[in-house]
């Protein structure tokens, strides 16, 4: 993929084998004298400090292992990387090698992404030195200028659009390029909120509905049980959730191994056969995309008609269930029970109904269906990419809904379904980093920023506006920083393209990243940044967090990049703000800071800064012996630890979103609404294939696209049925254009029989390679989807696509 | 036996085909681009149903990953005309480096793929157990890379004790030419050696095509 080959030169770095029984192990400061590595690093803090030094292993050749964060993107992992380093480079990457890997507090292995990190670290297509844009907007073209005038540039663009609209027209946008807490975008959103604040924002790309829906039904985010839990479960649906590869949290597929083992059955509903549908499951039910709540549907027809439903628990812990449980003068509404057997409209939810919309058997359903209803206890986890779609809170309500009614809630190897932030800690903190308080009060729901770009003025409530009537200002200044929204990941690239490239619109766009991305070619303003092994950081568990990972600096950043914390501190010297910004800290500083911050919430006994970089662990974590189990309490007393909803109860019918009125696309139980974009619809005549954007094992969103042995060990492609290939002539391997009103791309195919017929998939994150005609070559699935947002969370539908697939 | 014979064992039954053993094993070997001393096969078979409205799939699949299983009887070792292959006390089947021609019968000679011609240097390669790392009391690079931990090492004798002798799982050829010192632990939807239902779907990921 790339000229420079880095690991040819590091080809000589590999001790010879007669050597390395003769390492050793010393304490580093009393081992060298003079700086191996670079100043300011790793070794130049050591360096001096009488008496304290680090425990490394050294090898004969002079290499010393460091044990480090994988640096952390937006995957579900968070790894440890036990890094060979020598002279000034990494010339080995193993993982964690802590002696015990034991369940309650297991090594944290990295999976192909951070093997593969030093052909990142390494790759000559690296942001070297600050640029400004010299041809049109998009194309592409940039010169290179200093980091004072670069500065000097960004400067004075904020402070215009400060003077001229207000700190409302100033956007820095979603992204998770990075969550070590120096680099990303939280050190500019500080910077901003003490300049006067930018336009807010809520919710993800990843979790919109699942976050919103999720507490009408709870009254809390806080639905799971720790993992270790697991284990106790006796049937696990893994449902639409493929923990093996996007890796759902650091070791969760070995967790699911480990249920498997100890007895539960294992079954996994998606429309691909997963890597976790062929490991971790018994059985693979493939599901038309977007149908989930018609399954879920069937199902509760299968268990309330059986008579397998938990009536204790929906006494006593539920509202809406039937008629008896309605709220005071909602009786006559409908109830869920009403829904399922088709009281009111006439339409019972039967396993046949739902057959002709699933395309599961009715058959299998009626077997799932009882088999969640009679094995107790059970897990229903709910993957996150059926929630990103057309009604996507509608899977969410009713995954929480049957959980309910099978009465596995509150209980060990049970599950409550939802989002599921885990009970010990209520979730992760991910950045600590202070952003301190936006002096901005209006925020958009983040997936409508394009909108606010073209009409913010006009926006308030009923587009998701929230802390104001309506935005004071559209877009006209966006600092991007470690995101790759602007046109890679955010929907209909081709859309995106054209807003951007207008310069009455967004007049100054602002790009910080280690790479040229999609993004980046739409930048006025390049600012190259350093990678996480090139600066202190610190992280923690992603969505489980039970431990505190600490990313040593290796060593310096190569040529002009900084980090994104650096970058922002010399640019709040230009605005004035140096001390308000830095506190006088530097990047080591603020990770004390936040080591600090950690012990005084959630990990009183961790050590400090200078004591786990001298244990040279990479890690501090808190063994898991005894699993908590999430809303147990409430279970077991619902009258004196009521939930956090209107009635205390878990709802299964919701006045709040009664209230809403708008029952078609907002229902008060959970319900199966056809989408947009359907194989039932109109539009199917013309486009007859669903397209989904699974998370791909060699790329964490858009990251790693570039590099060689990922795209050796997993190469872009779009996957096709053989029924749908040979229906098209086409076959393995073929060029294919797979294009629909929004966009079109022409990239090679993988005919598997591992999709159901009717579905094509095109892993999401490549990077928008447009060719002259504007044909993406690279496989980007955003130039297929679109910008139309769901219902009540205003959450992006990005898997709701229906397209054309045809040989090139 | 008697003999010494060390042997990877591979739990397939739970392996997710996440290729981080590929990947530590060319990070470990600083191996190019093109060379994959361990590589992972998505065997997969089956079709499709229509039946009323309902798609019924009869589909199977599962993942082999596989280096050298520096076999009890190695053709390699048997055709190189210059005697650069050796086996060593434990078992371990060996390139010296110094003496290979690169005229790669070996690559023909074995079944599995192992042997991998490395055009930079002009000389064959393979996986080498990481003995370097048996030395220093180590497990391989796989072996101790693999998040669902289905890889591990052992003496034969002790892990076909242990496991029963299994090593002739699709798209695996049968044992009788080699004897491969391997223990798989196979899949619920295995196929046996030369199955002809089965293919190997990511043969383009596998860029030592047998």
């Amino acid at each position: 993929m790339d000229g420079n080959n880095p690991d040819n030169a590091g080809r000589s770095h590999v001790p010879p084998i007669s050597a390395i029984d003769r390492r050793c192990f010393l304490r580093l400061s009393a081992f060298f004298s003079g700086g191996l590595l670079a100043s300011g690093s790793l070794l130049g803090c050591l360096q001096g400090e009488e008496g304290k030094g680090q425990i490394v292993s050294v090898n004969d050749d002079g290499s010393v292992i460091i044990r480090a964060g994988c640096p952390s993107h937006n995957c579900g992992g968070r790894c440890v990387l036990k890094l060979h380093v020598r002279d000034g480079e990494i010339v080995r990457i193993e993982t964690d090698d802590r002696p015990t890997d034991d369940i309650s507090d297991p090594q944290l292995r990295a999976c192909i992404r951070g093997r593969s990190y030093r052909r990142r670290q390494y790759h000559p297509d690296r942001l070297k030195y600050p640029m400004k844009r010299v041809g049109e907007r998009g194309e592409g073209k940039f010169e290179r200028i200093s980091w004072d005038e670069a500065l000097e540039i960004l400067a004075s663009r904020l402070k215009r659009v400060k003077e001229k609209y207000g700190n409302s027209a100033i956007l820095v946008p979603y992204g998770t390029g990075s969550y070590n807490q120096t680099n990303g975008r939280q050190t500019a959103a500080r910077l901003m909120n003490l300049f006067g604040g930018s336009l807010g924002f809520y919710n993800s790309y990843s979790w919109a509905c699942i976050s919103r829906a999720t507490p009408y039904v709870y009254g809390t985010s806080v639905t799971g049980n720790q993992r270790q839990d697991w284990i106790n479960s006796r049937y696990i649906i893994m449902w639409g959730w493929n923990p093996a590869e996007m890796r759902d949290g650091t070791n969760s597929e070995f967790f699911i191994k480990k249920a498997r083992e100890n007895g539960a059955r294992v079954i996994c509903i998606d429309p691909r056969m997963s890597m976790s549908a062929v490991s971790l499951a018994d059985e693979w039910i493939p599901i038309r995309p977007g149908t989930d709540t018609a399954l879920m549907s069937a199902m509760a027809y299968v268990i309330i008609s059986e008579d397998l439903h938990d009536k204790d628990f929906i006494n006593r812990c539920c509202i809406g269930f039937d008629k008896s449980q309605m709220p005071d003068g909602l009786e006559e509404e409908e109830s869920y029970i009403d829904y399922i057997f088709g009281t009111k409209d006439g339409v019972p939810k039967t396993p046949g109904w739902a057959e002709e919309i699933t395309g599961i058997p009715a058959r299998t359903i009626i077997r799932i269906g009882r088999e969640y209803g009679s094995i107790k206890p059970a897990m229903l986890y709910q993957g996150y990419g059926m929630q990103r779609r057309a009604y996507g809170e509608q899977p969410v309500l009713g995954g929480c809904v049957l959980a309910a009614i099978t009465g596995n809630v509150g209980i060990s190897g049970g599950w409550a379904s939802g989002i599921a932030l885990q009970v010990a800690d209520g979730g992760p903190l991910w950045n600590v980093f202070p952003t301190g308080r936006n002096p901005v009060r209006e925020m958009i729901p983040v997936f409508l920023w394009t909108e606010a770009v073209l009409r913010g003025k006009e926006m308030g409530p009923e587009d998701g506006v929230v802390g104001g009537d309506r935005l004071q200002n559209n877009i006209k200044l966006i600092w991007c920083v470690a995101s790759n929204i602007l046109i890679n990941q955010h929907s209909d690239v081709n859309r995106s393209a054209e807003i951007l490239k207008d310069e009455n619109l967004v007049e100054f766009i602002a790009f910080q990243d280690q790479f040229m991305t999609p993004s980046g070619r739409f930048a006025d303003l390049v600012l190259p940044v350093c990678t996480q092994f090139e600066v202190w950081g610190l992280q923690d568990g992603w969505k489980y967090g039970d431990e505190v990972i600490i990313n040593p600096k290796i060593y310096d950043p190569p040529n002009e990049a900084k980090s994104d914390y650096r970058i922002c501190a010399e640019l709040s010297e230009k605005l004035g703000l140096k001390d308000e910004f830095t506190q006088g800290r530097d990047e080591r500083e603020w990770i004390e800071w936040a080591v600090n911050h950690f012990r005084n919430t959630r990990f009183p006994e961790i050590p400090s800064l200078d004591q786990l970089h001298e244990k040279n662990r990479g890690v501090y974590s808190v063994p898991v012996e005894k699993p908590k189990v999430a809303l147990s309490d409430f279970r077991d007393d619902p009258e004196n630890n009521p939930l956090n909803t209107p009635t205390g109860k878990i709802e299964i019918f919701s006045r709040q979103l009664y209230d809403m009125d708008k029952p078609d696309v907002i229902p008060p139980v959970p319900k199966y609404i056809q989408e947009w974009e359907s194989p039932f619809g109109e539009e199917s005549k013309r486009f007859p294939l669903q397209a989904v954007g699974h998370h791909y094992m060699p790329r964490v969103h858009s990251i790693h696209d570039q590099i060689d042995w990922l795209e050796e060990a997993f190469p872009q492609r779009v996957f096709i049925n053989p029924l749908d290939a040979s229906d098209r002539g086409i076959k393995n391997g073929d060029q294919v254009r797979v294009y629909n009103e929004r966009g079109e791309m022409v990239i090679p195919c993988r005919v598997t029989a591992k999709i159901m017929p009717g579905v094509v998939n095109i892993p999401q994150g490549a990077w928008w390679t447009p060719d002259e005609e504007g044909v993406d070559r690279r496989g980007c699935v955003n130039v297929l989807t679109s910008h139309k947002w769901t219902p009540l969370a205003f959450g992006n539908a990005q898997h709701t696509i229906m397209c054309q697939v045809e040989k090139a | 036996m008697g003999k010494k014979q060390l042997a990877f064992y591979f739990d397939s039954s739970s392996c997710s085909g996440c290729k981080t053993c590929q990947v530590a094993c060319k990070d470990k070997h600083d191996s190019g681009e093109g060379i994959l001393w361990r590589r992972v096969y998505e065997a997969a078979g089956g079709d499709w149903v229509k039946d009323g409205n309902a798609w019924v799939p009869n589909v199977y699949s599962y993942y082999i990953s596989m280096a050298c299983n520096h076999c009890v009887e190695p053709l390699c070792l048997y055709s190189c005309p210059n005697n650069a292959i050796v086996k060593n006390d434990d078992g371990i089947v060996l390139i010296e480096k110094d003496r290979c021609m690169g005229c790669r019968y070996c690559e023909w000679n074995c079944p599995y793929g192992a042997l991998q011609f490395d055009k930079s240097q002009g000389v064959m390669t393979k996986c080498t157990f990481c003995d370097d790392y048996l030395a220093e009391g180590k497990k391989p690079s796989c072996i101790t890379a693999c998040p669902m931990r289905v890889l591990d090492i052992g003496e034969l004798e002790e892990l076909e004790k242990e496991h029963g002798k299994s090593n002739e799982i699709f798209p695996m050829p049968r044992a009788h030419y080699t004897q491969p010192a391997i223990v798989v632990k196979p899949h619920r939807d295995a196929r046996m050696a030369e199955n002809v239902e089965m293919k190997i779907d990511n043969l383009e990921e596998i860029k030592n095509e047998q």
